[in-house]
């Protein structure tokens, strides 16, 4: 039976509703991520004061996607963009938005001094263990043993390198004024409040926030429905969610 | 807003690094962004140091890819950014410059070349010029003036952040270690003094209003998604360009008009061909200079009429023929005979530039 859908999808106000369907392939993880950091966004009311930068890779699709000002930068570069302009304005809530490859691979270096240096911003990365714009090639992040274009016979972690511990790393290298999370497109309200708690760390002036997305991407990992969803299973496995560093003046929000 | 240091018209003696400094603070630059490479380093020294009296802001990023790209977000947030580079960090900037042309960000750079290609040597070469004009992925709309003196360095900086904000086309100062390094009496003055008003800037991001409630939000981007829309940009960026390059064009002569053998260069070579000019017109050779302020946009006009009216030329340059290229394509057509002396890396002075033009005198060019 067809059931005729009435209500229409509800949508944060900090998000494009202009633009129409999404640029993003069925079953992507992004829309949920920035939808998710839409709510955040206007729960905190901060949309005034909100810039959201997007790097190259499937994240420059999100170019508009934003109803907030939003710049679209070079692959690797959103974060000293991001810096670039929180530094210029400082009351800026300035959000980096980026793909495994361009934090961990060809703008590793911006995250790593970002973070020492305590950048007042955000940095939203989403892993989805490939570049997925590019074909699906092997990513900093692609587990152990998983096929990419790059490596048809799996990841070997002798030949390839492990995969990057993003949020381990920067936890390690930033103090307690930082906040350091790694969230699941599998549990978005827990994503919700773990952006609300990087957005009110970067609002109160307090420190660098940084936010790993465990993301999906059926295309390039050639899934069906319930294989998408037991790979993310899988990488859950493999990369712990949960908060890394809460600095203690925003452990109450929710 | 950057305090003031230079109210009335005062003369130091300081080297090319340190007037740019002074001189982007005379201009009112908020912010700049930056990464040590030598001969460019004092430009940093001096902004950092002056900071406790202008209020201005700086960071030392991680490398050149930041320092280009941060520059971007500062002009973004809506204030006079800048950067100075040189060599090697000129080459991976590259990355943050193309992007500036194509979302036509008011950018200034600064850049002091040294030796090339690769790590070559750290003061001195005109060997960036082509990568200033012409660097990236796209077709050089950029807007480039070459400073020959520290007083250039003062003046043209100062005019670099109007010309950028006026146009919106990054744009550069492009000059040399020896300038960077050399001391020479600069007269320091505020613009307004000069008539000069600064241009406003005004903000990308975080314009008045709420976004999507008072104002569209803004979404700048720099990829496009069909050929059409890139052309269609490209297409008005050229126009545009090609529309206010009248206004832009700059160029100096010394002695042209009845020049037999006109001296095409730029920079402080340029400076080299004076002395040389009052030397050989003290023997009755009649020679000129034809010096282009502005590489881009040249002044392609007074360059084909000064050439014309020469029966030889001669460009000379630190590098092989970089200058030559742009200003040669520029010529098409013309029959002026020309001759070469090129020193890639070397510095060139008067001496040089008398033996090779009694060289020429010996032996008429033909070509």
């Amino acid at each position: 039976m067809i059931q005729e859908l009435t209500l229409p999808p509800k949508q944060a106000d900090a998000v494009n509703t202009e633009i129409g369907p999404s640029k993003f392939c069925p079953g992507c993880g992004h829309g949920m991520t920035l939808n998710t950091l839409g709510f955040a966004i206007d729960e905190l009311e901060l949309k005034e004061r909100a810039v959201f930068g997007c790097d190259i890779g499937c994240s420059l699709l999100a170019w508009n996607f934003m109803s907030v000002d939003s710049v679209q930068t070079h692959h690797g570069r959103t974060t000293p963009v991001i810096y670039g302009i929180s530094r210029a304005r400082p009351d800026t809530v300035g959000i980096a938005y980026m793909g495994d490859g361009g934090g961990y691979a060809i703008g590793a270096q911006h995250l790593v001094n970002a973070a020492t240096r305590n950048e007042k911003m955000l940095v939203v990365l989403v892993n989805n263990t490939n570049y997925g714009m590019t074909g699906g090639q092997m990513a900093p992040t692609t587990l152990p043993g998983q096929k990419t274009e790059t490596t048809p016979y799996g990841r070997d972690v002798e030949a390839h390198g492990k995969p990057f511990l993003g949020p381990e790393m920067v936890a390690s290298i930033t103090d307690d004024a930082s906040y350091v999370a790694r969230g699941s497109v599998n549990n978005l309200r827990q994503l919700k409040t773990f952006m609300k708690k990087g957005l009110t760390n970067v609002a109160d002036g307090r420190g660098f926030s940084f936010i790993e997305v465990l993301s999906l991407c059926p295309l390039n990992w050639r899934t069906n429905n319930v294989d998408t969803w037991s790979r993310l299973k899988e990488m859950e496995s493999f990369y712990k969610v949960g908060e890394l560093r809460v600095p203690e003046e925003i452990k109450g929000v929710k | 807003m950057v305090k003031k240091l230079i109210t009335e018209d005062t003369k130091l003696f300081m080297t090319g690094n340190e007037t740019v400094a002074y001189a982007a603070v005379a201009a009112e630059a908020d912010i700049m962004y930056g990464y040590p490479i030598t001969p460019q380093n004092e430009v940093m020294h001096t902004w950092a140091k002056l900071q406790p009296k202008t209020e201005a802001s700086f960071l030392q990023t991680e490398d050149e890819i930041s320092a280009g790209f941060a520059t971007l977000g500062g002009v973004i947030a809506g204030k006079r950014a800048f950067t100075a580079t040189a060599g090697p960090g000129n080459v991976i900037m590259q990355d943050a410059m193309s992007m500036a042309e194509m979302m036509r960000l008011p950018a200034v750079f600064v850049i002091l070349a040294r030796g090339g290609p690769s790590t070559a040597t750290v003061i001195y070469s005109q060997q960036e010029t082509t990568l200033t004009v012409f660097g990236g992925n796209g077709e050089g709309f950029r807007i480039v003036y070459s400073s020959w003196s520290n007083q250039d360095l003062y003046d043209y900086t100062i005019k670099s952040f109007n010309t950028a904000w006026k146009y919106r086309y990054p744009t550069y100062v492009l000059a040399d270690g020896y300038q960077g390094k050399m001391r020479e009496p600069v007269v320091c003055y505020d613009p307004s003094s000069r008539g000069i008003k600064m241009v406003p800037t005004e903000p990308y991001v975080r314009a008045k209003g709420l976004p999507g409630i008072d104002r569209p939000p803004c979404h700048i981007r720099n990829a496009f998604s069909v050929e059409e829309e890139l052309l269609e940009a490209m297409e008005e960026y050229q126009n545009d360009f090609d529309r206010i390059a009248p206004e832009i064009e700059e160029y100096y002569t010394y002695k042209a008009d009845d020049a037999e053998i006109l001296v095409i260069a730029h920079g402080i070579v340029a400076r080299s061909v004076m002395t040389a000019i009052d030397a050989l017109r003290e023997e009755g050779v009649k020679v000129g200079l034809f010096r282009p302020i502005t590489i881009r946009p040249l002044a392609v006009k007074p360059l084909r009429e000064a050439v014309s009216r020469a029966k030889q030329v001669l460009f000379t340059e630190s590098a092989l023929g970089q200058l030559a290229r742009i200003c040669l394509e520029n010529m098409y057509g013309l029959t002026t005979p020309y001759d070469t002396y090129y020193r890639p890396g070397y510095g060139i002075v008067g001496e040089d530039i008398v033996h090779k033009v009694r060289e020429m005198q010996k032996n008429l060019v033909t070509t």
